[in-house]
């Protein structure tokens, strides 16, 4: 239990990914099975103990201290976790420490009237950081920023294997993962996946460079819109249906809709979207679709909405036949088959677009006919579906994203090593002769570029609100901020009244003064369905 | 005599009016006693200042030689006749050179604690409980949410981050006086035999120190000679917390913060702060030593100062000892 508190203290603290996953890594190492399979467990969510309610943690904490001192406490602590922890009365820990795997047991087994008993035998046996850890499993509140993907990718680097092959099995896997781990260790095989309607890695595509232009022609790549909506892969086999998220996460239950239409033996790989109900059924934009994303569950009334349906554009296994080795084209003859028995507004086949060569590619990359499109991708026609991102079959070439010119505003220190930077800034565009904010964007320069930025911040300071400060920002003087975008939303929650996707700063213009800088009116004019947006 | 004939608060301090002096007044008097050299205690352009060698010593490398008009070293134990109050100074445990102050007449006695920690620390002069019918204790911990764990093992986390990262610098953040000492200290305590870097701003006291003969090992400044950022890898540098937001940390590798104060027991703390380790060591008392010294006093009234009067003067009133907040004003929440 020491090791996990410690773990969880760790990564709570911990702002850089790459070292939250070797926190991770040497957790697996130095704690033996069960307990780090349910340490693990517990990161992920995935650990499921009957939850205890705060009104208990009260209530013990009640019999063993004064209610004024206990209030007084909470108030400067304010966590009640946290304070309970720590005004605990007893030394605790000292002479038999527990194990991760003897507080999860007794949790567990725990029945509604033996839960106060067992708590406080825990509270009584447990350090202060490891109390705390016990007290957030016991009443389910460990937040701690580790999604299911970087535990994976924590256990890949455990293993040394491809975080795919991990993605592959772990939904075979249930806590404490003792199989995975003897893989992972070498003392085992690796586990096979006996869970109906499995996920598999998925085919990821590079970035199309110029160097690579050259060798995309009609005879070996087919090319394809790329839709802006989401990767999933739908899988129905057996009988059970699951819809996966392009990582493995099982999103199936916000999306009942879509689920129910899926009826087919196989796997498809295709962009999740929503249509509009209001506008005829077309697809809807990315703004639609996040209507509907990150919940649990979903209203009737979001569904008749913003309706989910799948574009597919491959197919991994048709009919219990694994299609993976196939080239692209014969997969593709499969799912046009399959594709074509469904219900047509759930689900439908993304099109081909016929092109002569790279220099047709580039036109209609530029003015695509639907605004839900982001680019094309280009898929070798004899590709075989390979998990990961192998560098050659696929490419995707996006868009031009936006960019504006845009004025610094505000600054704010980075995280880790660039907590001694201004690394991260705020800036705006012009309306009504004042600067509103428009966006917020991180360090994307060279380290000499953040340098000269940062100094530029401290030397023309005028303002500071904690870890923020306001810089210079007149027509007459200031700093102009070349800012690329993918899209616009509208907002309420900016004084603007939009928000940027993806904003990246692309250059300092030192030489342009900030008078000449964007309006607002000119980001208006890209806001769908604003008269200066792409037309379909 | 009743207690407030004998000290009393005041503006500038607490103030005995028949020995005409103030225990560490926060604005210039003709005569200050001061506890110890911690700069909300021990303030510049008094008259007469009465303190122990060590805390005069440190004052003067503080506010310069001139910090004061007149000065007169205290010895732990012996007493000085003021105005018909005996003085005396004892260790408070809390830095080098750190008292407790007895004021005493007519058979009444007050201790006023200044800043006192009861735990070992072979960097300051031992703290012992001395009787008296008055204790003005402080109250920087005094909630019983604070429980100091062992420095031994919180030393130990570090040592274990700096093997378990050897690609990082590790930072850590220590006040100047006392904590830079006591936390060099424990590293050579639990086994850190390689050199431990310093900024700057820590080198005079750090030399009082060793020149007083503390043993603190081999202190190095942070300063990068004809090499690279790959210097300080792995290595443990000690700098005053304000240096963080500096330009000066951009020579580290990839430098890793940690914060060595008992504030660091509360996550809000850390993470308002930006820890990524957190080291509670602490040159105060936490809660189960603080209401043990109140017990051990034997003082029928405790004053409570600095910090969080209210709930010390909640738990004499649970254990029938009178008890009163004295409301002074001037001192920071300890920045420990
Ligand atoms: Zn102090
Ligand atoms: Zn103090």
């Amino acid at each position: 239990m020491r090791a996990f508190a410690h773990l969880l203290e760790r990564l709570v603290l911990t702002p850089s990914r790459t070292r939250k996953i070797e926190l991770m890594v040497h957790y697996f190492r130095a704690v033996p099975d069960p307990d780090r399979g349910l340490g693990l467990a517990a990161l992920t969510g995935d650990l499921d103990l009957v939850a205890v309610k705060p009104a208990l943690i009260r209530q013990l904490v009640a019999e063993v201290t004064d209610a004024e001192l206990f209030g007084l406490s909470y108030d400067y602590v304010g966590d009640l976790a946290e304070t309970v922890a720590l005004i605990w009365p007893a030394p605790g820990g000292s002479d038999a420490p527990l194990r991760l795997s003897q507080v999860v047991a007794a949790l567990d087994g725990a029945s509604r009237s033996e839960a106060p008993a067992v708590l406080r035998r825990l509270l009584d046996g447990l350090g202060p950081s490891q109390r705390f850890a016990a007290l957030k499993l016991a009443t389910g509140g460990l937040r701690v920023g580790v999604s299911a993907r970087l535990a994976r990718q924590a256990l890949a680097d455990f293993g040394g294997v491809e975080v795919n092959a991990v993605e592959e099995v772990w939904h075979a896997q249930a806590s404490p993962y003792a199989s995975l781990f003897a893989w992972l260790e070498g003392r085992g095989d690796k586990p096979v996946s006996r869970v109906a309607a499995p996920f598999r890695p998925v085919m990821l595509a590079h970035p199309l460079d110029e160097r690579d232009r050259a060798a995309i022609g009609p005879r070996d790549y087919l090319a394809e819109w790329k839709w802006d909506g989401i990767r999933v892969q739908a899988v129905a086999e057996g009988g059970a249906r699951r819809l996966y998220s392009r990582s493995g996460e099982d999103i199936t239950a916000a999306w009942p809709d879509l689920i129910a239409a899926m009826e087919f033996e196989g796997a498809i790989d295709g962009e999740l979207l929503v249509r509009r109900a209001a506008h005829g059924g077309d697809a809807g934009t990315f703004a639609d679709l996040q209507q509907r994303l990150n919940r649990k569950s979903v209203s009737t009334r979001l569904q008749q909405q913003f309706p989910a349906f799948v574009r597919a554009y491959d197919l991994l296994v048709d009919d219990g036949e694994d299609v993976r080795a196939l080239a692209l084209t014969s997969r593709r003859e499969r799912l046009a088959l399959l594709v074509g028995r469904l219900d047509p507004l759930r689900f439908d086949l993304s099109p081909l677009v016929p092109f002569a060569d790279a220099g047709e590619l580039e036109r209609l990359r530029r003015s695509p006919p639907h605004p839900v499109i982001e680019g094309l991708m280009l898929k070798r026609r004899d590709a075989p579906y390979l998990p990961g991102r192998p560098k050659g079959p696929w490419f995707k070439w996006k868009k031009d994203p936006h960019v504006v010119d845009a004025v610094l505003m505000y600054a704010q220190r980075g995280h880790g090593k660039r907590s001694s930077y201004y690394s991260d800034y705020t800036f705006g565009v012009w309306h009504e002769g004042e600067l509103v904010p428009v966006g917020k964007a991180y360090f994307g320069f060279t380290d000499e570029e953040l340098r000269a930025l940062d100094r530029f911040v401290r030397e023309h300071t005028t303002d500071r609100f904690g870890p923020v400060r306001a810089v210079r920002a007149e027509p007459g003087f200031g700093l102009v901020l070349e800012v690329a975008f993918e899209g616009l939303n509208r907002s309420g929650r900016h004084r603007s009244g939009i928000a940027m996707r993806f904003p990246r700063i692309a250059r300092i213009r030192w030489d342009k003064p900030p008078a000449e800088a964007d309006r607002l009116a000119t980001l208006e004019a890209l806001l769908p369905g604003s008269p200066g947006a792409p037309t379909p | 005599m009743r207690p407030d004939e004998l000290l009393r608060p005041r503006p500038e301090g607490l103030y005995c009016p028949p020995g005409d002096f103030f225990i560490d007044p926060v604005r210039p008097v003709a005569r200050a006693l001061v506890t110890h050299g911690h700069s909300d205690h021990a303030r510049a352009g008094h008259g007469a200042v009465l303190a122990t060698a060590h805390t005069l010593a440190i004052m003067a490398l503080r506010h310069g030689p001139d910090f004061c008009a007149s000065r007169q070293a205290a010895r732990f134990g012996e007493s000085i006749d003021l105005g018909g109050v005996r003085v005396t100074f004892h260790p408070a445990g809390h830095v080098l050179g750190s008292a407790q102050i007895a004021v005493e007449r007519n058979g009444l006695r007050i201790v006023a604690s200044g800043d006192y920690k009861c735990r070992p620390d072979p960097t300051a002069e031992a703290f012992a409980p001395v009787a008296c019918d008055v204790f003005i204790t402080e109250a920087t911990f005094g909630l019983p949410v604070f429980r100091h764990p062992d420095p031994a093992a919180e030393i130990g986390a570090l040592i274990r981050s700096a093997e378990e990262f050897p690609d990082r610098t590790h930072l850590v953040g220590v006040y100047a006086l006392g904590k830079a000492q006591r936390v060099a200290r424990l590293l050579r305590d639990n086994g850190w035999n390689r050199p431990v870097h310093i900024h700057g701003a820590l080198k005079e006291i750090c030399s009082y120190y060793q020149a007083s003969g503390i043993d603190l090992g081999d202190l190095r400044p942070a300063t990068i000679e004809g090499g690279g950022r790959g210097d300080f890898a792995g290595a443990i540098v000690l700098g005053p917390p304000s240096s963080f937001a500096s330009p000066w940390v951009r020579r580290f590798a990839d430098p890793l913060i940690a914060f060595a104060s008992g504030w660091m027991q509360i996550r809000a703390r850390m993470r308002q702060r930006g820890v990524e380790l957190p080291l509670v060591i602490s040159d105060h008392c936490d809660w189960d030593e603080l209401t043990r010294t109140l017990r051990d006093t034997g003082a029928s009234q405790i004053w409570v100062t600095h910090g969080r009067e209210e709930a010390v003067v909640r738990w004499c009133e649970l254990n029938g000892i009178s008890a009163r907040p004295l409301h002074l004003v001037g001192y920071e929440d300890e920045a420990e």
